[in-house]
């Protein structure tokens, strides 16, 4: 087992001609994910490498039945890709565009939760991988393999970082979800917590939280009451000064509130240990895993 | 991005919300000139995004043209909390009855704007929500629905604003509204939203004035609305700020003496944590992005080496669309053009990490140090900014 994507997914990419999605959607089927087609308005009944390529969402399921979405279209249309894809009936859809609209993510957050069991990762987010299986996004799968570690972040590199410090020490992933750096996330801490703790392959969670909002306090406090696995939480940003985003658009201290000291300490209070370093995470990961 | 007060109300004004008469300017001749265009008295005032300008003396009544002259004059170039005082708004002065206080917030867990609204205003909203919730009502709007009518009539009601204003305050809070979504605000402030003199209760009497603006936009909306991206001020920015915005870089100056540079967000400040947890003082963040160039790179040491209190510079690249033998072509074009006078700190790691070790450790450069891990990175770091030389074992033979 593993969450959202698992050796049935069939993906469809949306941006697939241009140079970003070209080249990731090609990695992603050379990982061995079964990518079922592309969508570009304009370019349908073209191909990228034997990939076939849509003008809508709507084609794309009809032709494919593709099951999962990735978004590489730019920021002033992505959420419009986003709307298109949910309409269409994809049930799962990562979107990797940074520089979305708030208020575009605002109106694509509320239309989603009113369509039932449609999923959005990100915006701004790696994608997701479940090693050994399927690949969805930008994540550089060699640092990764199959095994009992699931994890979840709102950064990409630092993802890379921890699933690197995990791989060194003989262990592997379910699933790495990126939910991405965004104000208005798809898919909060609690959706994917709740999926892991769901899922019989993954026995430990490492949580990947950063400054601005609440979400990771809002996590704790299910983990509490919700969660039986371990989880080890790291927290960025505690050296950023107040009301300055510091590179992703959700990543910013406001007056005393979503600081990073507030995070650490509310998770600390629910059970949840806290690195204060991506080394500091992967060895409490070890010391649980191994005992 | 936030905006200055008058920046503010020129936006609120593009949709119909009452302001007084008024201009900014930045000379004691253009307060003089403006303030005979609105009569006496008028009001003059600070234009600086930090809060405090009243108590710090920024914003004060003048009767005359030899009041208004003094003031003008203490006002500008006045620091107020680190901010330079280079623009004035001067304007009507306006009778005040009662303030209150409105506004519209991106709320980030809500997933939905909250509006606010309180007859307690002119006061630190914050206080009023503290000391006397009950004082301040709020309620958010489904952003796929809009303001309607009915909000208005339930917030004036619930902040127990008079009968002959619950129409009028309703009507601002549209208008309030059409501003945060017309023009992508994530803050949308009216502290205070002023009640002028007149026969209470009834209709038509009383009006309402906006008299302060604080509007915070969405950077990443500014393609869509040209006209709001001219008004970035780039006077009270960083000139390291201005540098790096001019080559497309996320640079943010911190006040320490170690530059560094990383990729995506969260390793970056993941980084500066760390050098801080050794004892260092980060001089800034700066994300180079996912994919950076080797140019992306040179323009990036330029940026971190203009700052003249860096003493020691840290790479710290993690490569997954990055490719780490990229960055180590970029640093040593930069080591080549800029003759850097500080030791670099370097840690390669991830795509093509191998590749980028042994072209950086071929081309031995002078001052430049790789470090295995982040952690032995930024003790590194951390040790030659105090100025104590490379660390047995660590240092290449650069």
């Amino acid at each position: 087992m593993s969450v959202i994507l698992d050796a049935d997914t069939r993906l469809c990419a949306a941006g697939i001609t241009g140079s970003e999605g070209r080249f990731h959607t090609l990695n992603n089927r050379a990982y061995g994910t079964n990518v079922v087609a592309g969508v570009t308005p304009g370019k349908g009944g073209s191909d990228v490498d034997g990939i076939p390529v849509f003008d809508t969402f709507a084609q794309a399921v009809r032709e494919t039945a593709c099951n999962a979405a990735t978004i590489f279209v730019p920021a002033r249309f992505a959420a419009d890709s986003i709307l298109e894809a949910a309409d269409a009936g994809v049930p799962t859809i990562m979107a990797i565009t940074e520089g979305i609209p708030a208020h575009d993510e605002l109106r694509v957050y509320t239309q989603l939760k009113r369509l039932p069991g449609v999923r959005l990762i990100g915006p701004n987010c790696p994608g997701v991988l479940s090693p050994g299986k399927a690949n969805a996004g930008i994540i550089p799968a060699t640092f990764f393999r199959p095994g009992n570690v699931g994890v979840v972040s709102r950064s990409g590199t630092l993802t890379y970082q921890v699933g690197n410090e995990l791989a060194m020490r003989g262990l592997g992933n379910s699933t790495i979800v990126g939910i991405g750096g965004d104000p208005v996330p798809g898919s909060s801490f609690v959706d994917i917590l709740a999926l892991f703790e769901a899922d019989p392959q993954t026995e430990l969670i490492v949580m990947s939280g950063e400054i601005g909002g609440d979400s990771e306090e809002e996590a704790a406090v299910y983990i509490a009451a919700s969660v039986s696995k371990p989880v080890v939480a790291y927290i960025a940003g505690f050296t950023a000064p107040a009301g300055r985003t510091m590179g992703h658009a959700g990543a910013i201290v406001t007056g005393s509130k979503g600081t990073a000291k507030a995070k650490a300490e509310a998770l600390e209070a629910c059970g949840v240990q806290v690195g204060r370093t991506p080394t500091e995470v992967a060895e409490i990961v070890v010391e649980l895993l191994g005992g | 991005m936030d905006l200055l007060e008058y920046q503010g109300k020129q936006l609120l004004a593009r949709h119909g919300i009452p302001m007084q008469a008024g201009k900014a300017l930045t000379t004691v001749d253009d307060a003089l000139a403006t303030a005979e265009e609105c009569g006496y008295p008028v009001v003059v005032k600070a234009q600086v995004r930090v809060g405090g300008r009243g108590k710090a003396g920024g914003i004060k009544l003048a009767r005359d043209a030899d009041e208004l002259a003094a003031h003008a004059g203490a006002i500008l170039g006045m620091q107020i909390t680190g901010c330079t005082v280079r623009e004035l708004w001067v304007g009507q002065a306006v009778g005040i009855a009662e303030e209150y206080y409105a506004s519209v917030v991106f709320d980030r867990r809500a997933k939905s704007p909250l509006m606010m609204l309180s007859r307690h205003g002119g006061v630190e909203i914050e206080t009023v929500a503290e000391e006397d919730p009950d004082a301040l009502a709020t309620l958010h709007v489904d952003p796929l629905l809009g303001y309607q009518p009915f909000h208005g009539r339930r917030l004036a009601f619930a902040a127990g604003i008079p009968d002959d204003l619950v129409a009028p305050v309703g009507d601002f809070l549209a208008k309030l509204y059409a501003t945060f979504v017309g023009e992508e605000a994530s803050l949308v402030e009216v502290n205070p939203l002023v009640v002028t003199p007149g026969a209470a209760g009834v209709p038509g009497e009383r009006e309402l004035v906006a008299l302060d603006a604080k509007v915070t936009l969405d950077d990443n909306a500014l393609f869509r609305h040209p006209e709001n991206a001219a008004l970035r001020d780039t006077a009270d920015d960083d000139p390291q700020e201005r540098m790096a915005r001019a080559r497309g870089l996320t640079y943010v100056k911190l006040d320490g003496d170690i530059g560094i540079l990383g990729n995506g967000a969260g390793l970056v400040m993941s980084t500066l944590d760390l050098v801080a947890l050794h004892g260092g003082a980060p001089a800034n963040f700066l994300d180079a992005g996912g994919g950076s160039k080797a140019e992306a790179i040179k323009a990036a040491v330029e940026v971190i080496l203009s700052n003249e209190r860096v003493k020691a510079v840290l790479f710290n690249i993690f490569g997954g669309i990055t490719r780490c033998d990229e960055v180590a072509r970029g640093l040593i074009a930069a080591f080549a053009a800029l003759e850097p006078g500080v030791p670099f700190v370097v840690r390669l790691d991830g795509t093509n990490g191998a590749e980028g070790r042994a072209l950086l450790a071929a081309s031995a450069l002078a001052g430049l140090y790789t470090a295995e891990t982040m952690d032995e990175a930024a003790a590194l770091v951390v040790a030659l900014a105090r100025g104590e030389s490379g660390l047995p074992g660590t240092a290449s033979d650069g």
